[in-house]
């Protein structure tokens, strides 16, 4: 009587497991935009391939040691009128096989793991270079043939290779997007390079993978990818420099604001008329370039808008107070007033 | 030390002699209480650590979770990985280490017992020193480079949405302690330099530890028990020692360098001076990878001790398994860059360290195929110390293979940071030695209290444990694969991780009930459990021949071990068909070795116990203490304080009397002089009793 | 190390053992001093990293080594681990006077080294403003070095601790030379350590170009 409860919760233990892998593969059918299981180019696309055999065979030793457990529980669980055990002290030729075998699998992993890490390291010499630079807590994309900078939001073109060159200002920071290729660290004072490559235009979502700080965990990275034709016309859209606004237009309150509370120490925007720039040198930690900042559809290291936001929303809680929403930021809470928060969206919204 | 009853009563210290109460739990040498000590110390920690561990979990049952802040929660997992692994795994190892190795090797005590207290008593002043930062330490966000941040009001650390912000001062730079982020530059204030000194005092206890473990199996080793026919646990506290040894003086250097950069100004790991931010990486995962090995492989000597016994089997492949856990050791000195394969290392590296780390399969699949072949064929009784022996080798497999695929370099591109990762070393270290650790609890508890545990209660606590840990780290794999970053504290609704959290979050809190149970067993059978007897398990492994609870003197009759299994063989023969046959005599032999072990023939003489350990110990953290506040003029008195504690403990240690006035060498006879045989008889029961608590 | 100094009161607390029929205390010492290599390797691996970092600010610490004067100071610790080798033989043949002699002529030459090197850090914070936080490799320099002398100046305490009892009671005890011969085997160790430390650190290392 006993013993019969006792195998029904076994054999419960058992189902409910099966339950929760087959509930595993339901879930995985929503969308998952940081899933490592719908690589979106070659790179990723290789890593997936090489790790779904070893997946599968690594499913094939835990069926063969689960099991083995398993019968070896139920076959020689000791019960009335067993017969005591041999006392077996091993077996040579065993030992010599389960030695042998998990080492031929192993060779039999190595080779296209090796293969892979060389060819996967190095950036084809024709790639397009765009540095990435990491701070507390955002990316920083510069793309040094065209000059310009950008943030939060990397642009590139679809079907061609990108070499991401990468480096920190601060600490280590770790840049990863899911659907292109595996992580990479950001070291400060060391360059590291990252393929990158997105066969079909599209949004691909990344995350700062390593523990950077106070706000880790709301460094967050977007990879656009364009058609090449739309990437060279956002390339031309964002060399050109921002309008000065002029007293009495829509923007030029938002622009005094940005000037007189001390935006601009940290912020760059590149204007039309160099006497209205006013840059600074860039400071040992600085915030984002805002020249074309309405053209990024996230911002505040792609954490805003949040699902249902509209951006105006976002930017309004972003302004009223930057440390509540991302803990430790370097933007301070300037205790704007509402109007001067008004105005200030009104002239971002402007810098397309 | 009931059983020396002689002191010296001439000198002008006397050593201790308190038996009772506080002061003999001070000064004691005994390597069981030594043991007991490190045991309750290590399961306090244990229920911290899981404490801050549900914490993190409520935190991320919801997406954008609003229950702690950023600072809170990056403290949490910090401490919860630092508790866990230096506070909770390694004394609760060593815990059963100092109880049973001199029992497993036919010992009266460790070679040096005065140092194995001291080891202790560094450890727990090393524990509270760290876990004092939540009272006395302090953190803040970062202030850049040129102190330009926190111009606002930043300079507190977490702010934002969220709870128990006061908890955020303490150390926040992870276990792993990453530069720069945890220099001075990102981490300022003071709770980092409680982690990094407070690891340097535990470190210091682990080394004291394992020169005295090592000394102990080498030289201490009952008659006729050969290398080769040793228990496999001692062969494993051995191999463990050997890596304490190798590993801590690497993360001595490493915490040094941290302290030093952060305290006096060097530039180790300031990047923009030169300093070499991946070094760290190198040096932590040179000592952090052993660590890793540190952690399990007492608990695969435990299971090697229970899969035996409960299967009626002799452990399959003996020589195999022992080789196995030195391979394993031997290589996790080569493979400390798989972790670092993001990190930018060359790919010729890489290629290295990933074949590397597939080699350590190689060993550790012979142990799992070993411990196979144990039970099969086998007897087996599935008692509840088995139980979680099974549990053991089911889940650490899981880690095993789980790390193979870390090993294959571009598919750890993808998993590393990730909670895929915090599923697998979950599986090892959970799965693997809390399991097993779980397991020796069960298996030895009549060494302790002379009674067993609850067989009804152990089963709940196993299966309910076993529910909750694969409902907490199996669906973690998952969340890894799907994008879930490491130490996040909040993860956007749209990357749709909310189910498979709040799963985990439910897993965690079983677990907690599972140990809570656990404790309602372990301090109900302490009192009212089954009598358990000399040989509770029908054991093979000459640990038991002491009785139970162990006597002070652990073995009136020193055996002579003439094979391995010594007990079993004593007990039974085999057939013609090779099957065991219990001798005819075999519970006369049993009651005869309980009674000859019982009543020693003679006095037993056995070291004093000491107050120069206590002491000594003290002074560590006193020291380091005033290395945090150096600044201050009594910061600069408290280093002197220390020192001067600690060299006057050194000096009452070295010219504290030995039990004999005159005390040289070659005074065995004299040093005993006639005593009643009251005094070395073994404590009672009630007094074992009473002097637990 | 001090802590293992006095341990002798445990070993005849065991039955019959089998074992390395090596002493306790001295395979403890020994087993310690691996260790402490280990430590060691650290560190000297540390500044043989460090050092070869160009463009920090100067002075780099191989451009401002006073090469005669260290390998008088290297001499000098050499010479200790001679009169160290005859205290232990003075010991063996139970002449209390010589062991007494050579031990505190053990422990002079340490503080001779010892004041040699509080000179050199002076010599290289004050006279060439090479502090710990000049650059990386200064760090690193100041960190092995340091090391190593609070390492000597602890051995020349235990030594001094010894020569002290000695003095006291007119000779060592058995127990004490044992005592003796590991202090010996930890000051044979500080000392080949420093001859690495030298022809590393010192002769072999250049500044980065």
């Amino acid at each position: 009587m006993v013993r019969s409860r006792h195998r029904l919760i076994r054999l419960g233990v058992l189902i409910g497991a099966v339950l929760v892998l087959g509930a595993c593969s339901l879930i995985g059918s929503e969308d998952q935009p940081l899933t490592t299981f719908e690589p979106a180019g070659p790179f990723a696309e290789q890593i997936d391939n090489l790790f779904w055999p070893v997946f599968w065979i690594a499913v094939a030793v835990f069926i063969l040691v689960q099991g083995a457990i398993l019968v070896a529980v139920f076959m020689f669980r000791d019960r009335d009128g067993s017969k005591e055990a041999k006392q077996l002290h091993g077996s040579p030729k065993l030992e010599i096989a389960w030695t042998i075998v998990p080492a031929l699998i192993l060779a039999g992993i190595a080779v296209p793991t090796t293969a892979a890490v060389f060819e996967l390291t190095e950036c084809d010499p024709d790639a397009i270079e765009i540095q990435v630079i990491g701070h507390q807590w955002w990316f920083e994309y510069h793309y040094p043939e065209a000059e310009i900078d950008t943030a939060n939001i990397m642009v590139i073109p679809a079907g061609q290779e990108v070499c991401a060159v990468m480096t920190s200002d601060d600490v280590l920071h770790n840049f990863w997007i899911p659907a292109l290729n595996g992580k990479r660290y950001l070291v400060p004072g060391q360059t590291t390079l990252l393929r990158l490559q997105a066969d079909e235009p599209g949004e691909y979502w990344g995350h700062c993978a390593e523990f950077c700080g106070l706000s880790h965990s709301l460094m967050r990275a977007r990879v656009q990818a364009v058609e090449p034709a739309e990437y060279e016309a956002w390339l031309a859209e964002q060399q050109t420099a921002a309008a000065t606004p002029v007293e009495g237009t829509d923007g030029y309150e938002g622009f005094e604001v940005f000037g007189a509370k001390g935006c601009i120490q940290c912020h760059t925007v590149r204007f039309e008329d160099d006497s209205a720039s006013n840059i600074i040198e860039r400071a040992s930690f600085n915030g984002p370039d805002l020249t074309h900042f309405a053209s990024r559809n996230v911002f505040a290291g792609a954490i805003l808008p949040e699902e249902g936001q509209s951006r105006d929303e976002a930017l309004k809680d972003w302004l009223a107070d930057p440390p509540y929403i991302k803990p430790g930021s370097f933007m301070p809470d300037l205790a704007l007033t509402e109007a001067e928060i008004d105005a200030l969206i009104v002239w971002l919204d402007s810098m397309e | 030390m009931t059983a020396t009853a002689e002191r010296p009563t001439t000198t002008i210290f006397r050593r201790p002699s308190s038996t009772k109460g506080l002061w003999s739990w001070i000064t004691t040498v005994d390597h069981k209480r030594i043991g007991i000590m490190y045991g309750y110390a290590a399961f306090t920690f244990f229920i911290i650590g899981g404490m801050e561990a549900l914490l993190l979990r409520i935190q991320l049952s919801q997406a954008n979770g609003e229950f702690l802040t950023a600072g809170a929660y990056n403290a949490l997992f910090t401490m919860h990985g630092t508790t866990m692994i230096f506070l909770f795994v390694m004394p609760a190892s060593s815990a059963l280490m100092n109880y049973l190795l001199p029992l497993l090797i036919g010992a009266r005590d460790v070679a040096f017992p005065r140092l194995n207290a001291l080891s202790w008593w560094i450890f727990f002043f090393g524990g509270i020193f760290l876990y004092s930062t939540f009272i006395f330490g302090t953190s803040a966000a970062p202030v850049g480079v040129d102190g330009i941040g926190g111009i606002d009001g930043n300079l507190a650390p977490g702010g934002g949405p969220g709870s128990f912000n006061f908890l955020a001062d303490s150390p926040d730079g992870g276990w792993f302690g990453y530069q720069p982020n945890a220099g001075p530059l990102y981490s300022p204030g003071t709770a980092m330099d409680y982690w990094a000194l407070g690891l340097q005092i535990i470190g210091l206890a682990s080394l004291v530890s394992s020169v005295n473990f090592l000394v102990t199996v080498l030289n201490l080793r009952a008659k006729g028990m050969r290398l080769l026919r040793m228990p496999v646990f001692a062969w494993m506290t051995t191999i463990t020692s050997f890596l304490l040894l190798f590993s801590l003086p690497i993360i001595a250097v490493a915490l040094f360098m941290v302290t030093f950069d952060r305290q006096f100004g060097s530039l180790f790991f300031a990047a923009q001076a030169g300093g070499d931010v991946i070094l760290w990486q190198h040096l932590f995962w040179l000592f952090g990878h052993p660590e890793v090995y540190i952690l399990i492989l007492p608990a695969m000597g435990i299971v090697s001790e229970i899969l035996p016994t409960f299967s009626r089997k002799p452990l399959f492949g003996y020589s195999a398994v022992v080789f196995a856990g030195a391979a394993i050791a031997f290589l996790g000195f080569g493979v400390w860059a798989h972790h670092m394969f993001a990190s930018g290392i060359t790919p010729v590296a890489q290629a290295a360290f990933g074949l590397a780390t597939m080699t350590i399969a190689i060993p550790t699949g012979i142990k799992i195929f070993n411990w196979l072949g144990t039970m099969w064929m086998g007897r087996i009784r599935l008692s509840t110390p088995m139980l979680f022996a099974i549990g053991f080798v089911a889940m650490f497999t899981i880690g095993g293979l789980s790390g193979v695929t870390h090993a294959v370099v571009p598919s750890d591109w993808q998993q590393t940071d990730t909670y895929y990762i915090v599923a697998h070393f979950h599986y090892v270290i959970f799965g693997g030695a809390v399991f097993g650790l779980f397991g020796g609890l069960y298996y030895w508890f009549p060494k302790l209290t002379g009674r067993l545990m609850n067989e009804r209660l152990g089963k709940v606590h196993f299966w309910l444990m076993l529910l909750g840990f694969n409902l907490t780290f199996g669906p973690m794999h998952w969340l890894g694969l799907q994008g879930m970053v490491r130490r996040t504290w909040k993860y956007a609704p749209e990357t749709n991780l909310e189910p498979w959290n709040v799963a985990v979050t439910i897993g965690a809190f079983i677990i907690a009930f599972s140990i809570l149970i656990f404790m309602i067993n372990w301090f109900t059978s302490r009192r009212r459990g089954e009598v358990s007897g000399l040989d509770p398990w029908d054991a093979r492994t000459i640990e038991w021949m002491s009785p139970n609870p162990s006597p002070e003197y652990n073995f009136a009759v020193p055996p002579v071990v003439t094979s391995l299994d010594h007990f079993w063989h004593l007990k039974y023969d085999e057939d013609a068909e090779g099957r065991a046959v219990r001798k005819e005599d075999g519970d006369e032999i049993v009651a005869t070795i309980d009674h000859e072990q019982l009543n020693p023939a003679s006095p037993i003489h056995l070291p004093n116990p000491s107050y120069f350990p206590f002491f000594f110990a003290l002074g560590l953290p006193l020291m380091f203490y005033g290395v945090i506040y150096h600044k201050q003029l009594w910061g600069k008195g408290l280093i002197i304080v220390g020192l001067i504690i600690a060299l006057a403990a050194v000096i009452g240690w070295a010219i504290e009397p030995l039990e004999e006035p005159h005390g040289d060498h070659d005074e065995e006879q004299d040093a005993i002089p006639p005593s009643p045989p009251a005094a070395v008889l073994p404590p009672s029961e009630g007094e074992t009793e009473s002097s637990d608590d | 190390m001090t802590e293992l100094i006095h341990e002798a009161d445990l070993d005849h607390a065991h039955p019959e053992h089998e074992g390395t029929g090596v002493e306790d205390r001295k395979l403890g010492m020994w087993l310690f001093l691996s260790s402490e290599f280990l430590f060691f390797g650290a560190l000297i691996s540390n500044y043989l990293l460090y050092s070869q970092r160009p463009g920090f600010p100067q002075p780099y610490p191989a451009e401002i080594y006073d090469i005669p004067f260290t390998s008088v100071s290297s001499f000098v610790l050499l010479m200790s681990s001679l009169t160290m080798v005859l205290a232990h033989n003075a010991q063996t043949r139970e002449d209390a006077n010589g062991a007494r002699t050579w031990l505190f002529a053990t422990a002079a030459l340490g503080s001779v080294f010892l004041a040699g090197q509080v000179f050199e850090f002076t010599e290289f914070i004050v006279e060439f403003d090479m502090k710990l936080s000049t650059n990386p490799a200064a760090s690193a320099f100041y960190l092995l070095t340091g090391f190593h002398g609070t390492h000597v100046a602890i051995g020349v305490i235990m030594l001094l601790s010894l020569w002290g009892i000695s003095r006291r009671r007119g000779g060592l005890s058995d127990r004490h030379g044992l005592n003796l011969e590991l202090v010996g085997l930890y000051w044979h160790f500080v000392d080949i350590i420093w001859i690495v430390i030298f022809t590393v650190v010192y002769l072999l290392s250049e500044p980065p170009l």
